[in-house]
């Protein structure tokens, strides 16, 4: 079983990211970057089908600027084979990153796509749901558990309510939830031997596809600051002013 | 001018959220139709024909479409897209599986998670785990979008639109239901509850969740919600997550026990009407979006807390 996984690289997740001040995007300026953290889910998984003998070979693919380069030596100090970074220095929506993927799916033939359920700056949780309608395959969101069988994956999704199962014939698309797999740390030696694995490098243009964005941002900014409030001395008193005060009890 | 829904429901009920998500796309214009697409889900329509503002209901009661797999669902949504200019639905679980599936379908951008929405047609939605605000408008000939619940207030209950049927023709099979297992509990819905009680890491056990925050919230009647550090210590369900990539909730009172206030956190409880924390740890980050906070061990602070719902009930 061949496996592509799709890995964006985004802002750190520990950094409180602004806006610049005069609206016109997130300020990124000097922001260390990391590997998705769903997406870094999605190549343990990959890589763990691999070791038990599961996957041939495991792909992984980003879709951004230059630097994302390290995104992919990342997975590949992971454990997997090879990186292809289609190159775009301009933010690429889920609809166009979904068009890209199909179009790696068509050159690659791969049995299952793996990626992270939603990405961190975005927040967008579309490129996996997209890409398995473009496709025309099934699909398998926030998984916390995939078992391969005959053909088929069984996936345990996490769901408002609780937990759903369901089989999804392959080739598939699954999307990793957070409880999906522990990532790995790379070691040394594997870090080491990743920088001579192959990553290519592609363009949208490549793959002829338009990724001129569907949306047009009009402005961002931040959302009013929650100013801290006071600090109570006793359960009584917290209790009397969320009575009283608040109006809350 | 009109926008179709995406219900959220279980067949034999309708979820709260789809009657925010009515309110939000009266807020788009247009006549306002819902779709309940499932089995045997003929109560969850006449809930539905009930909301104000709903101009009419839309049934397909299919045993393809039980459970809400995606790619039927996704199918029957696209079959019914023409007449409809806006295709949305609340931001649940179902829905996320489901709405970009739709819209790649319908080669449309989907707008995630809308938290506002202009008259100069633009919406407002958040990212980077709602440090920002970002006002989009889009170029597609349809709109497809989710709705964040918590931003919109649910629409009223006096309503009788009509139930219209319709049917779903092409079906693709490329998944089935194999089972679920939905926590069983008499508290409210996370995503509804008007009184939140979330607990941290510092619980300790999921025994303490039991004796320490559980009395607390049933007292009020409250939900009970997790950081991610108290689901991943196995505590609770994953499905109580509270933060960015759990659930997002704006109850009138949300009660922070032993919860430090990592970023993803803040992301799904900062638009609470009010915050409580209570931390031993006086730097804790969550003390700075808290309207009161109380420096206190919660193993002695929350059954005091709870003394003194006892003693005003009694009152």
């Amino acid at each position: 079983m061949k496996i592509i996984v799709a890995a964006k690289m985004v802002t750190d997740p520990n950094i409180k990211v602004r806006a610049l001040s005069d609206g016109s995007g997130p300020d990124l300026a000097s922001v260390k970057m990391a590997m998705n953290p769903f997406d870094e889910i999605a190549v343990e998984e990959a890589v763990r089908l691999k070791e038990a003998g599961i996957a041939t070979e495991v792909v992984v693919v980003s879709i951004g600027p230059a630097k994302a380069t390290e995104t992919l030596r990342t997975a590949l100090a992971m454990g997997a084979d090879r990186g292809l970074l289609i190159r775009a220095d301009q933010p690429v929506e889920p609809l166009a990153v979904a068009k890209l993927l199909k179009a790696v799916v068509a050159k690659e033939s791969p049995d299952l796509v793996l990626t992270g359920k939603q990405a961190i700056d975005d927040d967008s949780n579309q490129t996996g749901q997209m890409l398995a309608a473009l496709l025309g395959w099934g699909q398998a969101t926030f998984a916390s558990k995939v078992t391969v069988a005959d053909g088929a994956l069984q996936v345990t999704r996490e769901v408002d309510g609780g937990l759903q199962t369901i089989s999804v014939r392959l080739p598939a698309v699954v999307t990793a939830d957070l409880r999906l797999k522990e990532p790995r740390y790379a070691s040394l030696p594997n870090i080491m031997k990743a920088k001579k694995k192959p990553i290519t490098e592609k363009t949208p243009e490549d793959y002829a596809v338009n990724v001129a964005p569907r949306l047009t941002v009009i402005r961002v900014e931040e959302p009013p600051a929650r100013q801290a409030g006071i600090k109570v001395a006793t359960v009584q008193e917290l209790f009397q002013r969320l009575h009283s005060e608040a109006g809350v009890l | 001018m009109s926008v179709l829904i995406l219900a959220d429901h279980q067949d034999e009920r309708l979820d709260e959220a789809t009657a925010k998500a009515v309110s939000a796309a009266g807020q788009v214009g247009g006549d306002v139709h819902v779709l309940i697409a499932g089995q045997n889900c003929r109560p969850a329509a006449e809930a539905a024909a009930r909301i104000d503002g709903v101009a009419k209901v839309l049934i397909a009661d299919d045993p393809r479409l039980a459970n809400r797999l995606a790619e039927p669902v996704a199918a029957l949504m696209v079959e019914l897209a023409g007449g409809y200019d806006t295709l949305a639905a609340p931001a649940s679980t179902s829905a996320k599986n489901i709405m970009p599936r739709v819209a790649a379908l319908l080669d449309v951008m989907q707008i995630s998670e809308v938290v506002g929405i202009g008259a100069d047609g633009s919406f407002q939605r958040p990212i980077y785990a709602g440090n920002i605000l970002q006002t989009v408008t889009s170029a597609d000939p349809k709109r497809v979008m989710t709705i964040r619940t918590s931003a919109f207030p649910a629409a009223g209950a006096g309503n009788a639109a009509p139930i219209e049927t319709v049917t779903l023709t092409d079906s693709p099979d490329l998944s089935g239901f194999i089972g679920s297992e939905l926590s069983a509990s008499e508290r409210p819905e996370l995503g509804g509850a008007k009184i939140i009680v979330s607990g941290g890491r510092a619980l300790a056990s999921a025994e303490n969740f039991q004796t320490v925050i559980a009395p607390v919230a049933d007292a009020l009647g409250a939900a009970i919600g997790a950081s991610r550090a108290a689901v991943d210590a196995g505590y609770v369900s994953n499905d109580l997550q509270v933060g960015q990539t759990g659930k997002i909730v704006a109850p009138e009172l949300y009660i922070a026990c032993g919860i430090s206030g990592a970023i993803q956190h803040l992301a799904g409880m900062k638009d609470s009407r009010i915050i409580v924390a209570i931390n031993k740890d006086p730097e804790a980050p969550i003390f700075q979006v808290a309207d009161y906070g109380l420096v206190a061990d919660l193993f002695e602070a929350l059954p005091e807390f709870r003394a003194e719902i006892d003693a005003k009930a009694t009152a």
